[in-house]
């Protein structure tokens, strides 16, 4: 264990204390005087026309303050969409209004059609029982590939079709991979779905509205991961409010995953009505309206083909993925399943050859964007789960032709646009071998043999993209917005630092890990440093915590405003030891002049800085306060190796993990205990794909997994205790910390090897199957054996 | 409206509620007790854990009504009385047993229940226990180890940092 | 929820005269029906809560040997108090939801809403119990009548179940992997008249006994003795959690592990 505190220490999480003690501020938590709660009327339909919306009985019920629908919002923008993808024709993708309340027709089920602002929640949601609402129903699409056939209703009659874009990548490339397929020694092809989830984090969205006539100011209250990003998105381009008078607060969130990125028409809601109320206006999501509005994640039916040559070598790889839209573009979906999706395709495996078609479409669902991964767990399953088939085609040991077929120089230009800069797979996938004991699985699977229960082992590797990424780049992939990170670092007069961050934390930890790192540079006690985040009063700038970018490019921009704060504060310890300033150096909290015994402790000079009766003046300012705005050159490429071990009970078809192993590289480490828990819980949100969860509609468009009834969610007894390694360390070369991010990398990394092991399993059992859908449920599992 | 009036951490509380109020309504909003969370509309989640005359119950299924002259305990009283962490409290903190802190109060509550009956659950028990209590943060590794170690056992043999 | 009022009556008496109100409804534990409310689904407009009523509540063997439960006992008392008495219930008891939902739940409660999924209606039906009420008293044969239905008629209260005990008994509960209710669950319980085998879960017509199996099991308590019997899927509840053919198939496998370990 390193020393206490600093960099590498598994510091205890400062942010426990008010979580454990029930004294967490999270938005719910907050009540403001004279506050009114909305309750929100939603679609029952999937599709139809409002014919008539009549909301006079409603206004007269008791403890109402006032109705709108969507005609209270004509002069609003839309819900705006911060992604443009251009399709392979060079074309802009079809982006169609999305309003804050629904007009002339409704495109989901629980989309918004009226408002009832009321004094308390039960009562506005009985007046909202009041509201005449007629909707003429249409037919609605459901299915994906029958929403692009030529005769399918249309989700938006503006548009030409339910066709998003139709994305090819990389386009030059089609005609090559063709050939490549055409002379390919072995081709195996895979068509899988990766099934619809929904993100549930256990707090339901809030958000809460504020407008203080005096001022004109406006303050929205919401559950996060982005407080400025949706300051900008609904101050600029939906409700015209200037950002100095605008304020948005992401307090303690509980939880995001992705799903609390996004702008959602709630927010914009409570801060229209907080000023045409001249009231708070609170709105409390319950969960089942969550599983209704909230975005919901991944959603894709893919075709994977992979060629070989002779010697096994991967010679090319072609996909073709149906990804669903939802009935609207939520505000980065478009981006998911194409520039988090296809720029992944190359896996951790050296393939000339990649082409990878992506088709976006709009069907009368939730709209589907970000979700734990959000595009490359889509793309390590269907790669890892093609390669297992592969493996078993040929008859070749699986992770022999993954080692075969391995990356191992670095930097790695792959065909799909990226370059890896460091990894080391091979050195992950000796240490799994080694912490799975994959050579003792034959014994414990003639032991599970022995209770009647049929053992596999499942193994995957994965690479993902972190970190998102260089604002230049991203802008010409269709980025409508910046992707770096500010700090702002202020130290005080007696030498505590406060450092505001534009990163978000909603579990994270950051509030202890970002302390270590700037008390690390110091030399001081971590205890001397408080993070703030949350509130865009505070914190200049700031593009949120998503992609696992927080650490990279969040604490890229706090270690280069610390830097500058050391700079300053190595001029004021120099003119305080009367030395030249290239002879300070800092080390312990304390500032010295090199080969000498003259030092000078942090806080005499912080302490300097605000007193500066001897002081530099001429050359600097008094003060000790720096800002930094960090752009990263690249993304960061987090890799790792995992082994599932499941058994199958043949006579019930249910599937039990007995041992999972993870085995990360995140290049460098700030605080092991916090990442050891960001990997167990992407851990069980990747098992809970693979075994358990699943959204699913009827073909009317009706959402049947409408609550924890019918989603399932994992929990305690469905997972086993995890193996998990971080001492694979291959630096990040372009961030200053040298960190990759470890977010997202269990969720990603685990289904593939537990629908690989769950298929080895029923292979030992003698049952030909060579693939299943997830989840992998207990009936699905049966029904494959049958 | 009616009046209700119970002990909840020990100091007598009453206001006025309808008969719909829940008990995790009547804690939040009229007590202003908001540690207690509500996750769910189903009674599956088990934020709202509390305990009524000593017995964990979700307090987002039990009306407020029901809960006339009832002795309840909620997360803020759980730490010592000079406010540092109890043991269990201590051990979420030490074995890093939560994350977003959302469904911690209930695993909280919901522990020190399972402690009381059980002073030393072995691994299967604790995640039986844990039914009513979804996390989405820890893949509740960490909590059960939490809880083992809570409850005086090594969990040193335990893999994680 | 719609509002409503809220009853405490102490004795059934009470009880009963409350429910005796325009649109009044009885409140057992409230595990499942406050979330139905919550829903809106229903709209009483006075729950008639039985928690507090003394008379309803424990665990004691009657003179005739039965064991009677008060149908105001949580499934934890149950789990407690009757493992003494029929191990075979109280392992039932102590598996129904959560912890916490087993401190609220009662047995009264889960037989009169006869949820399909439901534990306790297998329990009821597969020991042959008696439910009393405070008008009559029902055999559980007459009692369940399909989904969400019962014989009880409105206003009446169920005070006591009265349960045979078995020389053997066992439940096995497959869980629905969201709700955890049972996606099949089996009750076997061999008495010296025979052998009563109830399913819940499964049915749309709600817990039903199955009856090939019990004549089976009456000549030979072995798991063997039900092999050969297969049940259809046509009548079975097929959901996004299993199809009606899929449940057929897990009745055999939860009987066969019910006899087997109650064997």
């Amino acid at each position: 264990m390193p020393k206490d505190g600093g960099i590498g220490a598994s510091s205890k999480r400062r942010e426990d204390v008010r979580f454990l003690t029930g004294a967490g501020n999270y938005t719910d938590d907050i009540n403001i005087r004279g506050q009114a709660h909305v309750f929100f009327l939603r679609s029952d339909v999937a599709h139809g026309t409002i014919t008539s919306i009549n909301t006079s009985a409603a206004e007269a019920m008791p403890g109402v303050v006032k109705v709108f629908t969507g005609t209270d919002f004509e002069a609003v923008g839309g819900m705006p969409c911060g992604w443009q993808v251009t399709d392979k024709h060079g074309q802009p993708m079809q982006e169609p209004r999305h309003p804050i309340l629904a007009h002339g027709k409704v495109r989901h089920v629980g989309e918004p059609v009226a408002a009832v602002v009321a004094e308390t929640l039960e009562q506005a949601r009985d007046a909202a029982e009041a509201i005449e609402l007629d909707i003429a129903e249409l037919p609605a699409v459901v299915d994906m590939k029958a929403a692009v056939a030529g005769d399918a209703p249309k989700v938006h009659d503006d548009l030409t079709s339910n066709l998003c874009y139709d994305w090819g990548f990389v386009e030059e490339n089609k005609t090559a991979t063709d050939e490549a397929f055409a002379n390919a020694a072995h081709v195996t092809t895979l068509e899988l779905v990766n099934n619809r989830l929904v993100a549930n984090p256990m707090e339901p969205r809030v958000a809460v509205g504020d407008y203080a006539r005096g001022t004109g100011d406006s303050t929205l209250y919401t559950t996060s991961q982005n407080p400025h990003v949706i300051r900008l998105l609904m101050g600029a381009f939906v409700l015209g409010i200037p950002e100095h008078k605008l304020r948005v607060v992401a307090p303690d969130v509980g939880g995001g995953f992705g799903t609390k990125i996004f702008h959602y028409q709630e927010e914009a809601f409570c801060t229209f009505a907080a000023k045409a109320c001249n009231r708070p206006v609170k709105w409390t999501s319950s969960r089942s309206e969550a599983f209704m509005s909230d975005a919901h994640g991944r959603d894709h039916v893919t075709k994977i083909e992979l060629a070989l040559d002779g010697n096994n070598n991967f010679a090319a790889i072609r996909t073709e993925t149906f990804a669903n839209m939802g009935a609207y573009l939520s505000t980065f979906a478009p981006s998911v399943p194409t520039w988090l999706h296809g720029t992944l395709m190359a896996g951790n495996y050296r393939t000339p050859l990649i082409y990878v078609n992506v088709k976006a479409v709009f069907t009368n669902t939730v709209p589907v964007d970000a979700y734990r991964g959000a595009g490359r767990p889509e793309a390590t399953f269907q790669l890892e789960r093609v390669i297992d088939k592969a493996a078993r085609e040929l008859g070749v040991d699986p992770i022999a032709l993954r080692r075969q077929n391995f990356i191992t120089e670095f930097p790695y230009a792959t065909p799909v646009a990226v370059e890896y800069d460091t990894g080391n797979y091979v050195a992950t996938m000796d240490k799994l071998e080694e912490m799975g004991d994959l050579s003792g699985f034959a014994e414990r699977r003639a032991a599970s043999e022995a209770k009647g229960k049929w053992r596999g082992l499942g193994v995957n590797c994965y690479i993902e993209a972190c970190g998102i990424a260089p604002s230049n780049l991203v802008g010409q992939l269709g980025a409508r917005a910046g992707l770096y990170e500010s700090a702002t670092v202020r130290v005080n007069a007696t030498g505590g630092l406060v450092v505001m961050t534009g990163s978000h934390s909603h579990g994270q930890g950051h509030e202890t890990s970002f302390a270590q790192v700037v008390a690390d540079m110091i030399g001081i006690d971590e205890n001397m440093v408080e993070i703030v985040h949350g509130d865009t009063a505070n914190a200049p700038m700031g593009m949120g915590t998503y992609g696992s970018r927080s650490l990279a490019v969040g604490g890229s921009a706090m270690v280069r405003a610390t830097e500058k704060i050391i700079a300053k504060a190595k001029k004021i310890a120099s003119h305080l030891l009367e030395a030249s300033e290239s002879d300070i150096e800092l080390k312990d909290g304390a500032f010295s002049v090199a080969g000498t015994d003259k030092s000078v402790a942090w806080g005499d000079v912080t302490l300097a800085a605000y007193v500066p009766h001897n002081y530099p003046l001429e050359e600097i300012e008094p003060g000790l306060e720096e800002t930094a705005f960090y752009d990263p050159s690249n993304f960061t490429y987090p890799s790792g190796a995992y082994a599932c071990e499941v058994e199958v009970d043949p006579d019930t078809g249910k599937v039990t993990i007995e041992r999972f192993t993870a085995v990360d590289d995140f290049g460098n480490v700030v605080n092991p205990m916090i990442v050891t828990g960001q990997v167990h819980g992407g851990l069980a949100q990747g098992i809970g794909q693979a075994l358990l969860e699943n959204c699913a509609y009827d073909e009317n468009g009706q959402l049947l997994s409408a609550s924890y009834m019918d989603y399932a969610m994992p929990r305690a007894d469905d997972l086993p205790m995890f193996s998990v390694d971080h001492s694979c360390q291959t630096p990040c070369t372009h961030n200053p910390l040298g960190v990759k991010g470890c977010g997202e990398a269990g969720a990603i990394g685990s289904p593939p090897s537990v629908v690989n092991a769950v298929v080895d399993a029923l292979q030992s059992g003698g049952k030909d199957v060579t693939h299943i859908d997830m989840p992998l449920s207990p009936a699905r599992v049966w029904a494959a054996m049958q | 409206m009616a009046q209700v009036s119970m002990t909840v951490n020990g100091k007598a509380a009453s206001g006025d509620v309808e008969g719909r109020t829940l008990l995790s309504t009547f804690l939040r909003e009229n007590l202003e007790l908001t540690g207690t969370h509500v996750g769910c509309d189903t009674s599956q989640c088990g934020a709202c854990v509390v305990h009524v005359n000593g017995e964990a119950v979700k307090s987002c299924t039990m009306l407020a009504a029901e809960a006339e002259g009832a002795d309840v305990t909620t997360i803020e009283a759980m730490a010592n009385a000079d406010g540092s962490l109890s043991t269990i409290q201590q051990a979420f903190q030490d074995h890093h047993g939560l994350q977003c802190g959302f469904c911690t109060p209930g695993m909280v509550m919901s522990a020190s229940a399972l402690l009381k009956d059980n002073p030393t659950p072995s691994e299967a028990e604790i995640r039986e226990y844990l039914e009513g209590n979804i996390c989405r943060c820890t893949g509740y590794h960490n909590i059960v180890k939490a809880i083992m170690a809570a409850s005086g056992q090594d969990v040193s043999s335990i893999a994680a940092e | 929820m719609y509002n409503f009022d809220v009853e405490t009556p102490g004795t059934v008496a009470d009880a009963v005269a409350a429910l005796g109100r325009d649109e009044a409804q009885a409140l057992g534990g409230g595990q499942t029906l406050i979330p139905t409310l919550k829903q809106r689904l229903a709209s009483p407009s006075v729950l008639v809560s039985l928690t507090g009523v003394a008379e309803m509540k424990g665990v004691c063997v009657g003179d005739d040997g039965q064991l009677c439960i008060g149908g105001a006992t949580t499934h934890a008392t149950v789990a407690s108090e009757a493992r003494a008495h029929y191990a075979g219930l109280a392992e039932l008891a102590s598996h129904i939801g959560d912890p916490a939902v087993r401190n609220r739940g009662t047995i009264g409660g889960s037989l009169a809403n006869n949820d399909p999924s439901a534990c306790y209606p297998a329990a009821a039906l597969g020991s042959g119990a008696t439910i009393v009420t405070n008008a009559r008293s029902i055999a559980a044969d007459d009692y369940f009548e399909g989904m969400f239905s019962t014989a009880l008629d409105e206003g009446e209260i169920i005070t006591e179940v009265r349960f045979p005990i078995p020389q053997a008994a066992n439940y096995q509960k497959f869980l629905q992997p969201a709700s955890r209710f049972a996606l099949v669950g089996v009750f076997v319980a061999k008495y010296a008249e025979g052998v009563r085998v109830a399913v819940t879960g499964a049915s749309n017509d709600g817990v039903f006994r199955w009856t090939e199996a019990e004549t089976a099991l009456a000549s030979n308590f072995s798991a063997d003795a039900v092999s050969g019997l297969a049940l259809s899927g046509d009548d079975m509840i097929s959901d996004l959690h299993g199809t009606g053919d899929y449940r057929a198939h897990l009745v055999g496998v939860m009987t066969k592990r019910a006899v087997a370990a109650a064997a």
